[in-house]
């Protein structure tokens, strides 16, 4: 392997062998590596253009970190020294890109940046070619560094847009100027906003010669004119669209877009769908993006590509506003019947988010929902049901309806298991209004729901059992029939411990209960909360950073009376504290007596929301916890059966840092692990809390830590909450503690003498800023420990001063951003009566107060 | 772009350049089921395809098929003119090159990409400059294999 650098200077060819060596084969072997580096440097330092232009090959093809660090210094300046030749300044440029890319922290901005700019303007258009490359990338991560640019550009472009077909020479393509460089000095472009006036006039009218010279007749029938063309003809619509601020640029560029979807070409067509979906965001266009709808409906119909047609679908969605809602979902309900597999499911999340968002009668709302899951039921997830029942629950008037029509599509020879489950589900809560007919008489309501039970999965079964005790509760009639059910053998001793355990539970509690104990367990279920669409969440993350759906929310905003505003929502707090979630949680209000906190329906609330739900009360034993933390910075803040959280913190004068370690006990990962720092309003500006967020995922048995940077602005009384929401399992975790960031923590010992002690306590002798505790020890009365807990809270122990050798004195400082307040405080122990009189003096009352309250708790 | 790829019909691999650092291991991965997914296109289906999260931009010039990925923000049509380009310069080179002579000639095929492409960017558009480039190369080649009269160990693999 070492002969290789050494043959490299031996001859170009040993050297052309030996950098395609390097490029193709060589990742990354220090030793080798270093050697390499060393001759590359030597050809780069060389002057010789052909030995440079090779090094700079090499180091664009290997690109690795090491040679970043060797070289990322040298090339900038290579680019800008005016005696380069053109090939290599256009190599460096890419080089330099290649670099990068791969370890931008290595290429740091100088004062060759602004000169890079100027390359622009260069006569050779291959280093304009390059440079314009280089500064679209470097321009995203420091814009203001390139903003010069712009005009540049433009202007260049301009140049190029109007220049005869004989002016460029080679480097005009099948009679278009320069389409690579048009094309990469348009997205230059994108990568700024709309710039100001004057060379925005320059830029529309180049943008406009460019729309013209779409409708001329094509100089040549190759497919490479045409490609060219239309490749700088769809990169200016971009630009357009990506500007959003010409009206009339933007209905041309519709238009065009519009012919081009009943094109010859399948590839045009697949390109004018792709461009349309982004223009039907922008409020100027979006009307006339309405206009092709047909054509496009057309396309979902006749094409013969899947990878159109799903553009198709995609352009749809996008286009969709009240007036077309009905008619597109109906199409694409017609689509989904014969659509490729692969893209079922996204399509079902999209009908099933545009029947919601345009309904104004719900009615077809319900009607569209158990189409999609009679059509395509495989593919419509959970979010998607619980989505139809949380609106059929909050809406009253479709309550019936729904009824009736799951009713109704259950009697169907071979019906999906989601149907199963949300006719379950919307009888068991509203089956009474459909009691009335006798075609639907609760026996019957009953045998319908059983005839489906034995062909179900263990989860919907368990939903059904919920509904036969609802079913009880709402007839009595159905009691002894369903008991009956209850109390077989199969229920009763089923291998599933949830099937079992229900069927255990709701036997006893029909039997047991009276009837108006009955009815209040049994409730209906109160209205869900409004909260952001967990489908929506699905499907950003199914698209990932796809346009469609961000501009969904655009519309959102824009358009924001679109579904009649949030329901009232009096629904109780959610919380679980506990993985063995309240059965009767599904259907219940609580039980009057009961005394633990109200939960609601562990598996059907929007459990995949992202929003925070209700902050969950604060844990038991959080109090203790948050006590034991004043005088301490590490140890364990909460346990339960599922979590640990640890602290361990460092404070610095008016800073802070904790770092708090989250410890998954169980052997099942943690999904949505969410933990949030909740400031009340009084404490938001005096405490300044910054973290960053956490992987979402906590894998069982794993710890992780989040770090929270604290600034103490001023001084502050409350303390902030930890909220930590996870998924585990099946079921949703809400977590609440106190984060114990006192103000304590901020206090700084100060040694002083017992002259200045006494002097400053007189100084602090009015009495607001006195504040005297007395109480009884909680602990007991040992003085060792009462010094280290003196000296835990942060103050200095300072010993001979006080008269009373049994009496402890101490000082400090509070550092908070603004001020700092110095404290000065004094224990006198009782040990017969074993109480205290703690007396706490500093310049500031609400300090003294809040000092004196978090001491005395501790001894 | 990300990278690129020359295979036959068959699936047999002809030229790959990677423009992005992965692990051997995941360019297989890539390969075996990019070559999959473009063979299974019919003829008259469009160039473009969405895969995973890039756009893969395609076209067959007799036994071989040309494959590009882009990003989600770059330029289809400007895609398919790189890879017509790049034929174009083999053609030129090679006068009315088939799939035999990039076979035979791997590494004047990178050669002429690398001068073309660089980074997974143009580099020169210029037609006569690349190949003006390239016979620069070819004529030092030349002039030393005349000097050491022997023919030079390009084309066979194990020349290390």
């Amino acid at each position: 392997m070492v002969p290789v650098p050494g043959r490299l200077k031996r001859s170009q060819t040993s050297q052309l062998k030996g950098y395609l060596f390097i490029s193709v084969l060589v990742n990354s072997n220090s030793e080798l590596i270093r050697l390499i580096n060393n001759a590359i440097k030597n050809d780069l330092a060389s002057r010789n253009p052909t030995f440079m232009g090779l090094a700079l090959h090499c180091i664009a093809n290997v690109g690795s970190r090491e040679m970043a660090e060797a070289f990322a210094g040298e090339i900038p300046k290579i680019l800008v020294a005016g005696d380069t030749m053109d090939s290599v300044k256009q190599s460096a440029a890419l080089c330099l890109l290649r670099l990068y890319r791969t370890s931008p922290d290595l290429v740091p901005m100088g004062d060759w940046t602004s000169r890079v700019v100027h390359l622009l303007n260069d006569q050779h258009l291959g280093v304009v070619t390059a440079a314009t490359s280089l500064i679209s990338t470097l321009a995203q991560k420091n814009p203001e560094e390139f903003k010069t640019s712009v005009s540049l550009a433009a202007s260049r472009l301009s140049r190029i847009v109007t220049s005869a077909s004989t002016d460029l020479q080679d480097y005009t393509y099948y009679f278009v100027p320069a389409p690579w460089l048009s094309v990469k000095l348009l997205r230059l472009l994108q990568c700024y906003p709309p710039p100001d006036p004057a060379v925005r006039g320059r830029l529309t009218e180049c943008l406009e010669t460019v729309l013209n010279k779409a409708q001329e007749p094509p100089k040549s029938k190759k497919v490479q004119h045409s490609n060219a063309k239309n490749a700088v003809l769809f990169e200016a619509i971009s630009l357009i669209i990506h500007h959003d601020s010409e009206p009339n640029l933007l209905v041309r560029a519709c238009n065009q877009l519009g012919q081009f979807l009943q094109h010859r070409e399948t590839n045009l067509r697949y390109l004018a769908l792709e461009s349309m979906c982004t223009l039907a965001s922008s409020e100027f266009s979006h009307e006339a993006v309405k206009t092709h709808i047909e054509t496009v409906i057309n396309a979902l119909k006749t094409e013969r590509d899947v990878s159109v047609r799903q553009r198709a679908v995609d352009l749809l969605y996008a286009m969709c506003d009240r007036s077309n809602a009905q008619q597109i979902v109906a199409e694409m309900l017609s689509y989904l019947e014969t659509a490729d597999y692969s893209i079922r499911e996204e399509i079902v999340l999209k009908v099933a988010i545009l029947a919601e968002k345009y309904a104004v009668d719900y009615t077809w709302y319900v009607d569209t929902i158990l189409n999609l899951i009679r059509i395509a039921g495989d593919y419509v997830s959970e979010e998607v049901w619980y989505r139809v029942i949380q609106i059929v629950i909050n809406r009253d008037d479709v309550q019936g309806y729904a009824a009736k029509t799951v009713f109704e599509a259950l009697q169907a020879p071979a019906c999906h298991e989601n149907l199963v489950k949300v006719g379950g589900y919307i009888l068991g809560e509203f089956g009474n209004l459909i009691a009335g007919d006798p075609r639907s008489s609760p026996l019957i309501q009953f045998n319908l729901l059983h005839s489906k039970f034995h062909l179900c999965s263990v989860a919907t079964r368990a939903l059904l059992l919920s509904t036969y005790i609802k079913f009880i509760n709402l007839f009595p009639e159905t009691k002894a029939t369903i008991q009956g059910v209850l109390r077989a053998g199969s229920q009763l001793r089923n291998a599933d411990v949830e099937l079992q355990q229900r069927a255990v539970e709701y036997l006893r509690l029909s039997t047991v209960a009276s009837t108006d104990i009955l009815a209040t367990v049994l409730e209906e279920m109160p209205p869900f909360p409004e909260r952001e669409s967990s489908i929506l969440a699905k499907l950003k993350k199914k698209k990932g950073p796809n346009t469609v759906t961000d501009l969904e929310e655009a519309k959102r905003e824009r358009s924001a009376d679109v579904n009649g505003g949030p329901e009232p929502a009096p629904a109780s707090a959610v919380s679980t504290p506990s993985p063995s979630a309240d059965l009767l949680g599904l259907g219940a209000a609580p039980p009057a007596p009961a005394g633990p906190p109200p939960s609601s329906g562990g598996l059907l609330v929007d459990v995949f929301s992202d929003s925070p739900s209700a902050v969950a009360p604060l844990a038991p034993g959080s109090e203790d916890n948050f006590a034991r933390f004043v005088c301490k910075n590490n140890g364990v803040l909460f346990e339960n059966q599922l979590l640990q959280i640890g602290l361990k913190s460092e404070f610095r004068q008016n800073l802070g840092r904790m770092f708090i370690f989250y410890g998954n006990k169980t052997s099942t990962q943690f999904l949505s692990f969410t933990p949030t720092l909740i400031c009340s309003d009084d404490l938001q500006p005096n405490l300044s809390l910054q973290t960053k967020p956490v992987d979402p995922t906590v894998d069982g048995g794993a710890q992780v830590q989040q770090v929270v940077n604290i600034e103490c602005v001023s001084d502050f009384t409350e303390a902030p909450v930890l909220n930590i929401q996870f998924r585990y399992g099946g079921t949703f975790q809400n977590v609440s503690v106190k984060l114990p960031i006192t103000l304590n923590k901020f206090f700084q010992p100060t040694e002083m003498a017992s002259q200045d002690f006494f002097q400053r306590w007189k100084q602090l002798s009015s009495p607001q800023q006195e504040v005297q505790n007395i109480f009884k020890a909680k602990h007991p009365m040992d003085t060792e420990i009462t010094k280290a807990k003196i000296i835990g809270f942060g103050s200095a122990l300072l010993e001979d001063v006080d008269p009373n050798p049994a009496n402890f004195v101490g000082a400090g400082i509070i550092h908070t951003r603004t001020t700092q307040i110095g404290c000065l405080l004094r224990l006198e122990p009782n040990l017969q009566a074993q109480m205290y009189r703690l007396t706490l003096r500093t310049s500031k009352e609400a300090v003294s107060r809040r000092l004196c309250a978090l001491l005395s708790e501790q001894f | 772009m990300q990278f690129m790829l020359l295979f036959s019909r068959q699936g047999k691999l002809r030229l790959q350049k990677w423009y992005v650092p992965l692990s051997d291991k995941e360019k297989k991965k890539i390969t075996r089921e990019l070559v999959q997914t473009v063979l299974a296109r019919k003829p008259k289906m469009c160039s473009f395809l969405e895969w995973r999260d890039l756009k893969i931009v395609y076209k067959r010039y007799a036994s071989l098929y040309f494959c590009c990925a882009i990003e989600d923000q770059d330029n289809e049509l400007i895609t398919l003119e790189i890879i017509h380009r790049y034929v174009e310069l083999l053609d030129k080179y090679f006068g009315s090159v088939c799939e035999l002579d990039i076979i035979f000639n791997f590494e004047k095929a990178y050669f002429i990409l690398d001068e073309f492409l660089l980074g997974g960017e143009v580099q020169e558009t210029s037609k006569k400059n690349v190949l003006k480039a390239i016979e620069q190369a070819d004529l030092l080649q030349e002039k030393t294999e005349t000097m050491y009269h022997s023919r030079s160990f390009i084309g066979c693999k194990k020349a290390y």
